[in-house]
């Protein structure tokens, strides 16, 4: 049916408001609540203020961190990746049962135990969006049947037991802290988020993952081939599901089958309090370091004012249904700005 | 060429006048006709943005009566349909049904005034059974549990009123076109409509069906039941109307009796679409070699095969009724459906296309007709939808280089002159004539050798589309070769060098620009169809 009149042309000019309030709203949303729900806590939570407070906040969101920055990817493309949990759990079986092998030297050991991790992740990453690719699957289904599948591996490589006894030096980087306040692994999680941004941001590979989101059947129409690139989301997710795995090992020091259980939901949870859309196309991978915190925050300070363990999950789960009602409102706030 | 001859100006042929004279002539299935109107439309208007759809249309639909209504492509036809089915609602004029201002504001409430539609995409419930799907608003219930018994019963007495000798607990999914069209139809008895309206139910149906179809609706006529039944094949009319109603442009032409009046006639009634010319064939363009060649293109395994040629320099339009293949023809073309046969040159050079990648390296592009779905990222930026076509280059090593891609986007907005305060606003917020100079914009930066528009002026005011039809003739002047699909005769009959006319999924001719003629490309476009030459 026809369009209406030339709204463009109507258009009145931008004024500084005009814009601030847009980017406010549009990247800075997520980072404001963020920090009056620290401001909140801060005022009426005992120590939560307190470096030692931050220091473990930072070391809780490394894992969720670096899984959650791989689910962007694949949630911009309209995707989603159920199976990242369980593949963390077969990396960290993998990656240890490398690491413990004594015929090789601690830093050889290491060096193999991460090639795997991330190999054995990215394995199971491309074969989840090549079987959506090639037979047109929905992800969800696929990537509910890889949790099952990576699930069962390393249950087998594991012999349905822990891993213990990682090499000193691994376990000494893993605890290691700088300026009192950053540990190694937060600042590895901060890598990752780095890079995911640089990608999405400044290569033509990232403005495809955006292009595919808004409207693949465009994208194919304009000569390429969307299913490589959706394919190359996947196997990003399961990439940073094995650096994941390599955070995890640090971390705990075991390897185990058990590991990342319900891990996949949290970082669905952060990207998408991170402002990205379900539906793709829209989002920010700063968004979903945001969103990763939130969610720990949240926790650690509803514990420190002492709420019971049971209330927790009933206001997380509040703040993710909360985040996707006001980025329904906000999105629509901005379509009456741009008009 | 206004077919004066043949019908009273419509002015003269208010509804009122119309009854009494003409009731004996009817022909038809020699019904004696009541004379009395089932449906009177009062000058109804229906405008979209830039478009007057319906204007100042008003006609009778006498109870009983079979009734055509016929119109070129975007005479107002399914704008009517919508109408009557509570889709739209119209700015003026008034609507009575069955003695009642009839107004509805749903599809539901149309139904319930007793007005049946079925469309032509059929709206049954493919995973329900036949029984559920014809009793779905009206299930026999026992305490809030459906009363299957009772349900299937009902469904079979219904099945037989149309002839369909099917069990009732067919899931609707398993039937043919044929028999879902006569389940729809059977629907409409369900609830005793007293009016059914049929778009287009003969396009997807075999002779055979269609002579089923045409005896069920003898039948239903005799039980009192009035049709208006829109159709493309003229032919089929004479054996279900009494009296016809044609449309062009949104105005009403004639309502007369069906009996007496040619095939040709008939055409002739319903072009004269006033032809503006747009004054923007340019002559001093030359036409020399080919860009675009296709030869032998088949869409199915026995179907018709399509070869044709454009010229660099040359506008070729590709005319027919919607639903005669030109989209699929020029979608299997550029690989974006699959092709069983054919071969394609670019530029002289056979060329192996497989998908759209294939053919947008082979230098074609194709702006779509569906803009907004297909065509455009609506919610990026008019620069990232410029630059999606070649990315590579304005990249170094896989990383965006915004400079070179804002400068290269700037240009493209000023040379087509895009109507944006700056090229980082997203689609969207685009007017349609933007939003397809955007479309253009994007496979210009690709730099294309042939280029394909479907529906190029879709749902773009007047203005815009003037500078569209200037904007295709600047890259014929290029030398690129232009193949244009429309479903607007004045359109292309102004901008092309030359018309190839679609019938039925086969090219019926080709017409020159020195024979140009509605009256010969319309004849040309029902062809297939059923019309044998027209004159």
């Amino acid at each position: 049916m026809p369009e209406g009149t030339d709204r463009a042309s109507e258009r009145k000019p931008n004024t500084f408001w005009d814009n601030l309030l847009r980017i406010s709203m549009r990247e800075a949303g997520v980072a404001i609540a963020l920090l009056v729900i620290v401001l909140f806590f801060s005022a009426t939570a005992p120590y939560f203020a307190t470096s030692e407070n931050f220091l473990k906040i930072f070391v809780q969101i490394a894992i969720n961190t670096v899984l959650a920055s791989g689910m962007t990817f694949v949630i911009l493309t309209g995707g989603i990746d159920l199976s990242v949990g369980s593949v963390l759990a077969l990396c960290t079986v993998v990656g240890a049962t490398i690491m413990i092998d004594d015929r090789l030297p601690a830093w050889a050991a290491i060096l193999l135990a991460f090639i795997a991790c991330v190999g054995t992740g990215a394995i199971c990453g491309a074969v989840n969006g090549w079987v959506c690719e090639k037979w047109k699957l929905p992800s969800f289904i696929v990537t509910l049947g890889m949790l099952n599948i990576a699930s069962g591996l390393a249950r087998v490589v594991s012999n349905n037991s822990t891993i213990t006894g990682l090499p000193r030096p691994f376990v000494e980087f893993g605890n290691l802290i700088l300026w009192g306040v950053l540990p190694s692994i937060f600042l590895i999680a901060i890598g990752v988020i780095l890079i995911g941004w640089f990608v999405l941001r400044f290569t033509v590979f990232g403005r495809f993952i955006f292009a595919i989101g808004t409207n693949e059947e465009a994208v194919r129409l304009s000569g390429h081939n969307p299913r490589v690139y959706k394919i190359a989301a996947f196997t990003i997710s399961g990439l940073t599901a094995g650096v994941a795995a390599m955070v995890y090992l640090l971390r705990l020091n075991i390897g185990s089958p058990i590991a990342g259980i319900g891990y996949e939901l949290n970082a669905i949870a952060a990207v998408i309090i991170g402002g990205t859309s379900l539906a793709g196309g829209k989002g920010s991978i700063i968004g979903t370091l945001v969103g990763a915190c939130i969610l720990q925050v949240l926790s650690t300070g509803l514990q420190l004012l002492g709420a019971e363990d049971n209330v927790k999950p009933i206001v997380i789960g509040t703040v993710i249904v909360l985040a996707v009602v006001l980025d329904f409102y906000r999105s629509r706030l901005l379509r009456m700005m741009e008009r | 060429m206004h077919g004066e001859d043949l019908g009273r100006s419509p002015a003269q042929a208010a509804p009122s006048e119309e009854a009494s004279p003409l009731a004996g002539d009817a022909g038809g299935l020699g019904q004696p006709r009541p004379a009395e109107p089932i449906l009177r439309l009062q000058s109804v208007s229906k405008r979209f943005p830039g478009v007057l759809a319906l204007n100042d249309v008003s006609f009778d639909v006498m109870r009983g009566e079979g009734h055509v209504l016929l119109g070129e492509n975007g005479a107002g036809k399914s704008t009517l349909i919508n109408l009557l089915a509570g889709i739209f609602q119209p700015e003026e004029g008034s609507i009575w049904f069955d003695g009642k201002p009839y107004r509805p504001n749903s599809p539901l409430e149309a139904f319930s005034a007793g007005i049946r539609v079925v469309h032509q995409e059929l709206n049954l419930l493919s995973n329900l059974t036949i029984a559920e799907n014809l009793l779905f608003e009206h299930l026999p219930r026992w305490r809030g549990l459906v009363r299957f018994r009772d349900m299937n019963a009902r469904a079979v007495e219904l099945l037989a009123e149309v002839g369909l000798d099917i069990a009732p607990t067919t899931l609707v999914s398993r039937l043919g076109v044929a028999q879902m069209q006569l389940v729809e139809i059977a629907k409409a008895l369900c609830h005793d409509s007293k009016l059914l309206v049929l778009d287009e139910p003969t396009a997807t149906l075999t002779s055979k069906e269609v002579d089923r179809l045409f005896e069920i609706l003898h039948r239903l006529k005799l039980k009192g039941v009035t049709t208006l039944y829109i159709s493309h094949r003229l032919q089929e009319i004479y054996s279900v109307g009494d009296r016809v109603t044609v449309l062009r442009d949104g105005q009403h032409v004639v309502t007369r009796p069906l009996a007496g009046l040619t095939v040709p006639d008939i055409v002739r009634l319903m072009v004269g679409r006033t032809i503006e010319d747009h004054g923007v064939f340019r002559q001093d363009v030359p036409v020399s070699g080919e860009a675009l060649g296709v030869s032998g293109l088949k869409l199915a395994e026995g179907g018709p095969e399509i070869s044709f040629s454009v010229g660099k320099g040359e506008i070729v339009g590709i005319a027919g009724l919607v639903g005669s293949g030109r989209t699929e023809a020029v979608r299997a073309l550029f690989g974006a459906d699959p092709k069983v046969a054919g071969t394609i040159r670019v530029d002289g050079q056979e060329v192996e296309i497989a998908s759209p990648k294939d053919a947008v390296a082979h230098g074609l592009s194709l702006a779509t007709e569906d803009r907004k779905g297909q065509g455009l990222l609506l919610d990026m930026s008019c620069a990232e939808n410029i630059t999606i076509t070649d990315l590579l280059k304005v990249s170094q090593f896989g990383l965006m280089n915004r400079t070179e891609e804002n400068a290269a986007a700037e240009g493209l907005v000023r040379d087509l002159r895009i109507k944006t305060p700056s090229i980082h606003h997203l689609v969207r917020t685009f007017s349609g004539g933007n939003q397809q100079k955007v479309v253009v914009a994007k496979w210009l930066f690709r730099g294309p050798k042939a280029m394909i528009f479907d529906e190029p002026t879709r749902g773009i005011d007047v203005g815009a589309k003037a500078e569209i039809y200037e904007l295709l003739w600047n890259l014929a002047a290029q030398g690129k070769g232009i193949l244009v699909v429309s479903s607007e005769l004045p359109e292309l009959i102004s901008i092309c060098h030359r018309i190839l006319v679609f019938s039925k999924g086969r090219i019926a001719g080709t017409v020159t620009r020195a024979e140009f003629d509605q009256n010969k490309i319309l004849s040309l476009a029902y062809k297939e169809y059923g019309l044998a030459g027209g004159n």
